[in-house]
């Protein structure tokens, strides 16, 4: 079927020379550029939310000792002497949640791979709304610099959790006032790019792309934007209530009688805390999926590049993504099975949880079975790939006892939590954006990364991210709780578990260490590294039709697909790979 | 590189880009709106007493806003009727009609609460009043959004009738959607907070 507006063949000579350095680089409207900028703030924000938790790291290792050098440059009213305070540690706890969730691996995950993939793969010239789609990025950074600056607020930043819950939150200090309205415009950031993400992909598909042609990759990015459309609009409402309490004198959070040190709180009360959890988790339940579904995409095109064969279960996997999706609305009281639900709720919430475990077993298996039999090309963004199977199962299996609300009971708001959501972010999804950074580096920039460099990246991230958080599981099961600002150190019941702090802190350092390779990888092969063809990987999706990098406007022609995403190993083929792009087997 | 189908309908989804783009937009638009509408329910319900609205609230004033805005909704539609048939002075009419309505509901919404502050009804005065002025409030701010949309449309926007009428049209058509999201939740606030 001939498209009528995009026919004709635009043989894309580079098209940025009437642009100018700002309008191609700065307030570019072109996907890639989008995508870029938002992956590169988005790999900075999750360095700066790491290095907040290795400061904490410190206090927790070592509670009460002053940190050397460091700690006497963060100034008296956060590290007097160099002893961290208890205020500073909780906003440095509440940032590292916000930073790493909302600032980090979301605009990563979504804004970088999904701005930069998704019209390639779908055989777009860009997103259906480019201007919206600049406008997406530029809510994003006022937003990220907002909570930045809130540091520097009177009393610091929002030290109330990354979850922010009222009361605490309602009478804190100023901070939490800049962290919401930080929230507000990352919200409008999240509504414009998911649904630019949705038009685009129901819009813009090449010619013959038809839904179960689309690449896992797309399919996981079309159902996390649907969840970032439906389900941020309520904490949008929180944030508005909260705003109103904090600046209106509302009472929406606040019941009667609230004493706080000592005195009973002006307040006209009548406000009910538990509206918050509920509109809070409501967002934030599906965000979790937000932060693992992109991950499993980028996992899945992965694997079928380099195992050389099909996705096993490529159908199931997708109708398991879309009933994941419609799925995570209903499980969010599961984080609140200690505030007095009744049984008959508990119930069901833990019952639509058990549910939601399938669709993900579902998924992770076909991704597991799909290497049976494989000639795996051992690749880094392979081997990151590989990692983040064990370890998104370790994060996923340990998250069943925390569903059922009778095991809840006792893990609640224990550093077993804490190790299990670490496990789905940490090894988890941030590895399966490192693969996607691995994977797709040679399409932005022409140039493929460096093996070895990439190697020693890969196996220094899996040892100490499983030094960090396996000692969390001990912890956590010994019954220490999640949020103490000495680590434990002043319970009894915590006294025969605290060396593993200090284990998991220097972990956490190590880890540090470990992402040096990285980042010297990421500057010195965009400019210095092996220059590649536009099929680097052998791969059979529409992005690597295009050149690397692809010009504006993306296809020298029209792309068209043939076939399915994943045609690997076609018996009676030439080669080990058929590209959808191809009319003829070769 | 052309974007396609800004204007036209892709075949087999029968759409064009901005149509899809206005539901999804109204959809999340919904789940705001729901949120806060099921945080009235959960607030009344835990709630020792709950003053009936017209306690507080000025019902008939409340009752021409109602009667205004759902106007301007009838308007909107003959506005982008009017383009659909090509009459371009029928639609400044009738786009006019729109923005002046929402002007005036924005008037007596003014009146409503100045009443309120000069009575000292204030946000902190009790939960009631906390949720009266969080939803019209975001509710006004919707009102002012689509009339800056709808006066755009009917000053300087309006240059696209004469380059591409069909584009502009549905650009009419979008902004109508959103009008209509705007009286609806009107239609829901109005028994909520005045009547029940």
């Amino acid at each position: 079927m001939a498209q009528p507006t995009a026919a004709v063949p635009h043989h894309a000579a580079p098209e940025t020379h009437h642009l100018g350095f700002w309008r191609t680089y700065v307030f570019s409207t072109d996907h890639k550029t989008i995508g870029i900028q938002y992956a590169v703030t988005g790999l900075l924000f999750l360095l700066f939310g790491f290095s907040l938790m290795m400061l904490m790291r410190w206090q927790l290792a070592y509670p009460g000792r002053a940190l050397p050098l460091l700690g006497s440059l963060l100034g008296e009213a956060r590290m007097p002497a160099g002893i961290m305070l208890p205020e500073f540690y909780n906003q440095l706890g509440a940032m590292h949640g916000t930073i790493m969730v909302f600032l980090g691996v979301v605009p990563l995950a979504v804004g970088g791979f999904g701005n930069f993939v998704l019209p390639l793969q779908i055989g777009a010239p860009d997103m259906a709304f480019p201007r919206i789609n600049m406008a997406s990025y530029w809510c994003y950074l006022p937003g990220g610099v907002v909570m930045l600056l809130s540091f520097f607020a009177p009393g610091g930043s929002a030290q109330s959790g990354w979850t922010s819950y009222a009361p605490l939150a309602d009478i804190a200090t100023s901070g939490q006032t800049w962290w919401l309205f930080g929230m507000v415009f990352l919200i409008t950031s999240s509504l414009l790019g998911s649904i630019n993400f949705i038009v685009t992909t129901i819009q813009l598909r090449a010619p013959g792309l038809s839904f179960f042609r689309l690449p896992f990759f797309v399919w996981a990015q079309l159902v996390t934007s649907f969840l970032l459309l439906l389900a941020f609009p309520p904490l949008e409402g929180a944030a508005i209530l909260q705003l109103m309490d904090r600046l209106a004198g509302t009472s929406f959070f606040l019941p009667s009688g609230l004493v706080v040190s000592g005195q009973a709180l002006a307040a006209t009360g009548g406000g009910n805390p538990l509206l918050w959890q509920h509109l809070f988790w409501f967002l934030a339940h599906p965000e979790v999926y937000v932060l693992i579904l992109p991950a499993l995409g980028i996992v899945a095109e992965v694997v079928a590049n380099n195992t050389r064969k099909p996705l096993f279960g490529y159908r199931s996997m997708v109708y398991s993504v879309i009933f994941l999706g419609f799925m995570s609305f209903i499980v969010w009281a599961h984080h609140m099975f200690i505030t007095g639900m009744g049984t008959t709720m508990a119930t069901f919430f833990q019952t639509t949880t058990m549910i939601i475990s399938i669709p993900s077993v579902v998924v992770l298996t076909a991704l597991i079975i799909s290497l049976w039999g494989g000639s795996i090309r051992f690749t880094t963004p392979m081997l990151f790939a590989l990692g983040f199977l064990p370890m998104f199962g370790i994060g996923g299996l340990t998250g069943l006892p925390l569903g059922l609300a009778a095991t809840d009971v006792h893990l609640h708001d224990t550093y077993y939590v804490i190790g299990h959501f670490h496990y789905v972010v940490a090894p988890g999804t941030i590895f399966g954006l490192f693969a996607g950074v691995y994977y797709w580096f040679p399409k932005a920039t022409g140039r493929a990364m460096n093996e070895t460099l990439g190697r020693l990246h890969f196996w220094g991230s899996l040892v100490f991210m499983n030094v960090i958080f396996m000692p969390f599981f001990v912890m956590g099961l010994a019954g220490v709780s999640r949020r103490l600002y000495d680590g434990g150190a002043s319970y009894a019941h915590a006294q025969h578990v605290l060396q593993w702090n200090v284990v998991s802190s220097v972990g956490a350092w190590c880890l540090a260490l470990a992402q040096l390779p990285f980042i010297f990888n990421f500057f010195w092969s965009a400019f210095r590294g092996r220059r590649v063809e536009a099929n680097p990987w052998e791969a059979t999706t529409l992005e690597w039709a295009a050149p690397s990098p692809p010009p504006h406007g993306n296809f020298e022609t029209l792309p068209e697909a043939h076939r399915g995403p994943y045609e690997y190993s076609v018996p009676g083929a030439g080669r080990d790979f058929v590209p959808q792009w191809e009319a003829a087997r070769a | 590189m052309d974007i396609p189908y800004t204007v036209a309908a892709r075949p087999d989804t029968g759409l064009n880009n901005g149509k899809i783009g206005i539901w999804l937009f109204l959809a999340s638009e919904v789940m705001l709106f729901g949120a806060l509408f099921a945080s009235y329910v959960m607030l009344r319900a835990g709630a020792t007493d709950w003053p009936p609205g017209a306690t507080y609230l000025n019902v008939p004033l409340a009752t021409l806003n109602t009667v205004v805005l759902i106007s301007s909704s009838v308007t909107m539609v003959l506005a982008w009727a009017s383009l659909v048939k090509g009459d371009f002075g029928r639609f400044r009419l009738f786009l006019g009609i729109t923005i002046l309505c929402g002007l005036g509901f924005l008037v007596v919404k003014f009146f409503e609460y100045s009443a309120k502050f000069h009575h000292e009804y204030f946000p902190s005065t009790n939960t009631f009043l906390a949720i009266y002025f969080t939803l019209t409030g975001l509710h006004g701010l919707h009102v002012i959004g689509g009339m800056a949309v709808n006066s755009w449309l009917w000053g300087p926007g309006s240059k696209m009738w004469k380059t591409d009428p069909a584009h502009f049209t549905n650009r009419v058509e979008n902004a109508g959607l959103f009008w209509h999201l705007v009286d609806l939740v009107w239609i829901f606030l109005f028994p909520v907070l005045y009547l029940l």
